[in-house]
This record gives C-alpha cells, structure tokens and sequence, in this order.
C-alpha cells in the first residue's frame, strides 16, 4: 500500500518524546516544511515537492539568561489558523511562537518558575490551533493556556487558562474535519489517561471529561466528532466526543503509542509507538448509527528504532513520515 | 526535564562501574583483601547519606561532565586509581549499558526493577561489611519511598530525559556485539517478538462497540510480529525476584576483552567543552562536598588499574584522548560558586599531595579536573 521514499537527512537526530514531529503543507508554493526536536534545539527542514531542493533552519529553545541550564524543548508543532500559520515550540522555560518558517519570533511567554525547586518537573507541552484564532499550549501542572491571535502581527495575548486537568498535559488536539457541525472544538489529555473536550470561544466551555485508567495518553486527535487517543498501553481509543460513549478499542502496539494522525479527508489514522511499528488504519464513520469502524490497513517496520513521530503530509494521507529516536532523518512513505 | 533523574542515574551508572571494576580486578589477580577493600570504600561512599540526600533532591540532569568528575571522585574514593584515559573508556562503557537498560525498559515503571537489580548485586559485593550493607539498605529504602508515588508518565518522562542524556552515543562494546544485542553500526536490536510487558495486551485485536458503547464484534489485524502473553511482574519491594535480567552482571562469566569499546564509525560523540552554567557548578560543589573522605588510609599501596588487556591498547587510548579539559572561566564568575568550588578543591588537594602548586581559585578547580 506504501513504499518507502528517500529519506530528509536532519542536522541531529530526534528526542524521544511524544508527537515529536511537525508537517505543514505549503501548497502554493509547493514545499512542506518539518519540524522535529532534539534536546534544546528544533530542526527545520523545507523541502520541495520535486524532491531537489531542501533547506536546514535550526531554532534554539530561549534562555531567560546564560547562567542557568539550557532548557529542553518538549515539543514544536505548526498551528494552522483562517489568517496565518505558526511555528509554535513548548520548552522547560516557556512558548515561543514563531512564523512558520522559523524566521522570526513573533512571541515568548514564560512560564512561571517557583524560586524553590519543586518536586515536580515544569514544562509547557501539547499545542492545537483551535478554531478560529486561539492557540492552546498546556502545561505540566495541568492548566491549559489560551492565546488570542490577530490576523497578523506579534500582539497575541493570553485570553484565558483553563484549569482542569490535575495531572500533566501531554497533547491537545483541535477538531480537523473543517466542519462546523461539529460541537466540540478541542480535546486536551493528561499523564492520567483523562481526556477533556472543550468548545472554543471567549470563554472556553467544558463540554466532556473523560476519564482514564491512570495511563497517560500520550496522543490525540479529534475528528468528526470522535476522539481518538492513544495511551501508554499500547492501546488506541476512540470515544463520542460530547458523550464519552467508547466507540472502539485497538490493541495496537506492544509498547507505549508516541504518535497519531489523522487524514482528514480520508478518514486514514496513523500510529506509531516505541516498538518500532508504524500502523495505517481506516476510520468509517456511520452517522445512522452512530459507530466508527476500524479497519487495519498497513504496517511498516522501522527495524531497532523507537519511533516517535509520525504524521501524515497532506489531508488525503497519501504520504506520511515518521521520525525515531536517535535517527538523523526523516523517513517518507507515499502510496504505491 | 525529569527532576527525579539523579538518583537513579547514579545508582546505574555507578553500579555499572562497579560489575567492571569487579571484573577488572578478577582479571588482574588483585589480592581478595584488595578488592574487598576497593569495593567496600566505593560502594561506602556511593550510598552514603549525604551523598544520597544530596541527590534525592528535586533537580536536573546535568552534562556528561558533572556526572564523570563525580563518579572520577567515586572510583577514586578507594585505593585503586584510573588515569583519564581508563576513566574515559569505563564512563563509555558504563552510558553505553545503562542507555541499552533504558532503552529496551519494557515499561517505563521498570526503571526501579532495574535499579533494584544493580542495588542487589552491588549488597552482595559487600555483605561481609554490615556497615556499608546497612548503608545499601537505607538508600534502598528510600528509593522506594520516593518513587512509589511516581505515575507511569512521570516514569516516563524521566525515561525521556535519560534517553535525551545519551542520544547520539553510539559506542560499541565488544560484550554486546558478541550477544548480538547491539548491531555493527552501534544501534541496539529491538525485537518485534516475544512477551509483552507487564499490562500490556498483546497486540492485534479490534474491539468495536454499539451505539451505546457495547462491545459488539471483535477482528484480528496482523500485527507484523510475534508477540507472546506478559511474564510475571517483577518485585518492587528491599527484597525479591527482579524477573527482569535489565540491569543484572552482564560481566560475571566473559572474559576481559569483552570491556572494549570502539567508537562506531563516523559519529562524531560531542564532548564539547562549554559553559557549565551556575546551576550546574553549584551541584557539582555539593555532590563532592557530600562525598566524605573517610577510609582515606595513608597506605601507599595504591594500585593502578588497567581496563586494557594490552600495553599498545592503553597507549592507544591515551593518545585517542582528546584533553577537552579546558573549562569556560566565565562559567564561574559568580563569586559564590568559584569560592565554594575553590574551597572544595582545596580539601581534595590537601588529601592527595598537590602536584601542581597553583596560585588563583580558578586555577585549582583545573587542576582538580586535571588531576583526576
């Protein structure tokens, strides 16, 4: 069903964390940008369609100031809005928001750091563009933050935190059918499994909570209405969004799942996990009676690496790529 | 990223470095009075209570740096001493098992039963010693105290920065060559098959639901591998069966050559000396300041040990280590931190006969690098 293409060699090779790799699609100018985190650092590559040219940006995760430690990155993820699209990058330190091609920074916030260590980790990880000029970054002590986009420019604001979640935020998804029908806007998920759905506005409405099973999900996506999430079993769910009524359950993969996707058009889910498996499956949808199928469609093995990033590169899923830990590239699929 | 990382990152790496010393000493017909000794004074101040305390609490992992000078300052708590270039390769060889341990971690929580697994073996090391046996235990027990109440995702999470701590180290050692469980290219293999680990399903089935979230049809996908039911669940208590052989001596029956390390071909392992930030001098400061200095005997007896098995070899190391020893002055413009440092240099040089007389603060601190 896909064939291995040649892989984008990147400067380093990629952390092992969640959903650790960034596609935007740039169809005008017929390019696709990457984006994948090592350490401190996040890696740009943008690649055009003929496969001749590719050009090599880095991006440093900001430090408040030299003397203290570098600050690792957790996550680098384009946020796709109606009036512009952007690079937004979650670190130990705070969010930097970029234009998407890593040219200039167009905003930092920093999270607050107490003077005393604590003995919990402090990050900002999990970020979804949401309908229709919010981006949202969460946080490890749980909260959500919401910024306010203008249509250009850099005066974004923090419009409202949202504080749900108790336990660390691990990635936030917003809904990518494109339809309007559709009445919940986000899915945000924690290190405890538990999952809230939200409706976007002025004021963030809780539609949702879903709770989980004291494993965490370490990736989501919504659409159609579904939420589909993956967890540190191995296992992928997917539940009603305003109702939590479990539509499936996959036992998909032997080790913890790092990394899903959706094509939005076609209804393809893309899983990936740190046993080195790669799965494609095929989600029907049946509004009648209201049940989702899953259907399995194809597997690809990236022999001795834990994978963890993998994304369709355009909305019908014809192509996708995949990024393991320690690997210094980009390894592409398309469809034969 | 992780703040719990320290603990366990000393209690691998240095139980690593003891299963080699162990073997090395075996090797090299060291009397049984000698070796005991050796152990006894390193495992003694390894799990010491201030040295443990000052790890236990919350903060990052540092650079590869920090962590060798400690774990220099470790080894050489004993009698035996490494010259800089046995120290490199035994750091080598210690990263390169704990990444292979953390790497193949069925589930992240295994971390601990890993850690229990050097805990075990390094008690057996020096149950003839009930002092430094109780010291063992205590910081097992704390151990469990603090990481019982960790989720699967803060294991996670500390799993992460680890594997972030090692990325790009690809050194290949001639032990896991020989088991065939690192490749040629210094990669680890990962298996597509056998028992999944504990509270995993085995992959492979669709449960789908009705309307009303009723399971009503159940499918089966390939799964591209063979993976077979969990074994049991390792032991988490002082005492008990591990299951697990993550983490256990993997050098009780090789033989010696089995200790050497090369570097895999065209990887470059970025050892670049750069600022040590504030933090990190500061940390530095209060892990050798906990190492206490007792069992200091002024026996002359010292002994070299050698990690090579040929004279050539250890020439060869020498002349491939790149003194990368120079530290960034500016680092440590900060008064408060130079002069900690300073003053903790000049408890080490008081005990170990300066060679080298220096006349600045800054300079000391080299030379305590230099020297070790």
């Amino acid at each position: 069903m896909y064939h291995k293409e040649k892989s984008i060699q990147t400067k380093n090779s990629a952390s092992a964390l969640y959903n650790n790799l960034g596609v935007l699609r740039i169809a005008p100018r017929r390019l696709t940008y990457f984006a994948v985190v090592h350490a401190n650092v996040v890696n740009m590559v943008s690649a055009s369609w003929d496969g001749l040219d590719y050009s090599h940006r880095q991006l440093q995760s900001k430090e408040p100031n030299v003397a203290t430690s570098t600050s690792l990155v957790t996550q680098a993820a384009f946020c796709v809005l109606p009036s512009r699209d952007l690079l937004v990058v979650t670190s130990q330190k705070g969010i930097q928001i970029y234009e998407s091609d890593g040219s200039i920074m167009v905003y930092w916030h920093a999270l607050e750091t107490p003077d005393t260590p604590t003995d919990k980790a402090v990050f900002a990880r999990g970020i979804s563009a949401v309908w229709e000029s919010y981006i949202c970054v969460g946080v490890s002590s749980g909260s959500i933050l919401v910024f306010d986009v203008p249509s250009k420019g850099s005066n974004i604001t923090l419009s409202e935190v949202l504080e749900e979640h108790t336990e660390s935020i691990t990635d936030m998804a917003s809904e990518c059918s494109g339809s309007q029908e559709c009445i919940a806007d986000l899915v945000s998920a924690d290190d405890g499994g538990n999952l809230c759905v939200w409706k976007s506005g002025e004021e963030f409405q809780l539609l949702n909570k879903i709770h989980g099973f004291d494993m965490s999900c370490s990736s989501v996506k919504l659409w159609k209405g579904t939420v589909v999430a993956g967890y540190g079993t191995g296992q992928i769910r997917l539940y009603e969004a305003v109702t939590g009524i479990l539509h499936a359950e996959v036992n998909a993969h032997a080790r913890w799942i790092y990394s899903l996707d959706i094509a939005p058009f076609s209804g393809l889910l893309l899983s990936a996990a740190e046993d080195s498996l790669v799965r494609v499956w095929h989600l029907n949808l049946t509004p009648e009676s209201n049940s989702v199928e899953v259907a399995h469609l194809h597997n690809e093995c990236v022999t001795d690496t834990q994978i963890c990033g993998a994304k369709f590169c355009d909305s019908d899923g014809y192509a996708f790529a995949v990024t393991g830990y320690d690997l210094s590239e980009i390894i592409r699929y398309t469809q034969s | 990223m992780s703040v719990r990382t320290l603990p366990l990152v000393f209690i691998n790496l240095g139980g690593e470095m003891i299963y080699i010393l162990d073997q090395r000493l075996r090797a090299s017909n060291t009397s049984d009075d000698n070796s005991e000794k050796v152990m006894n004074d390193i495992v003694g101040t390894m799990f010491s209570k201030a040295f443990i305390d000052e790890l236990l609490k919350p903060q990052q992992l540092y650079s590869h740096r920090t962590l060798k000078t400690v774990l220099t300052r470790l080894a050489h708590a004993s009698i035996m001493r490494l010259n800089p270039a046995s120290m490199e390769r035994l750091y080598e060889l210690m990263v390169m098992a704990f990444k292979y341990q953390v790497f193949l971690c069925p589930r992240p929580k295994d971390l601990l039963l890993i850690s229990y697994n050097h805990i075990d073996t390094i008690r057996e090391f020096v149950k003839d010693t009930p002092v430094v046996v109780n010291q063992v235990d205590e910081t097992h027990r704390k151990i469990i105290e603090v990481y019982s109440s960790l989720s699967e995702g803060e294991f996670q999470l500390l799993r992460q920065t680890l594997l972030i701590f090692f990325q790009d180290m690809h050194v290949r050692v001639s032990l896991f060559l020989k088991n065939q469980v690192q490749r040629p290219t210094g990669r680890f293999a990962l298996s597509t098959s056998g028992p999944v680990p504990h509270g995993i399903e085995v992959p492979g089935l669709i449960r789908t639901c009705n309307s009303k979230g009723r399971e009503v049809r159940r499918s089966e996908f390939p799964t591209g591998g063979s993976y077979s039911s969990p074994v049991r669940e390792g032991c988490f208590e002082l005492h008990g069966d591990r299951v697990t052989r993550l983490g256990r001596n993997m050098y009780t029956l090789s033989h010696p050559e089995e200790t050497r390390t090369s570097k895999a071909p065209s990887v470059k392992t970025s050892d670049a000396p750069n600022l040590l930030a504030k933090e990190e001098l500061n940390l530095l400061a209060r892990l050798m300041g906990s190492m206490k200095a007792e069992n200091k005997t002024k026996v002359e007896a010292g002994f070299q040990i050698n990690l090579f098995t040929t004279d050539q070899e250890e020439e060869e190391a020498g002349a491939e280590d790149s003194m990368s020893g120079v530290i960034n002055i500016q680092a440590m413009q900060d008064e408060q931190a130079a002069t900690e440092l300073a003053r903790i240099a000049g408890q080490f040089t008081e005990q170990e006969e300066p060679e080298n007389p220096y006349c600045n603060k800054g300079d000391d601190l080299l030379a305590m690098m230099d020297d070790l």
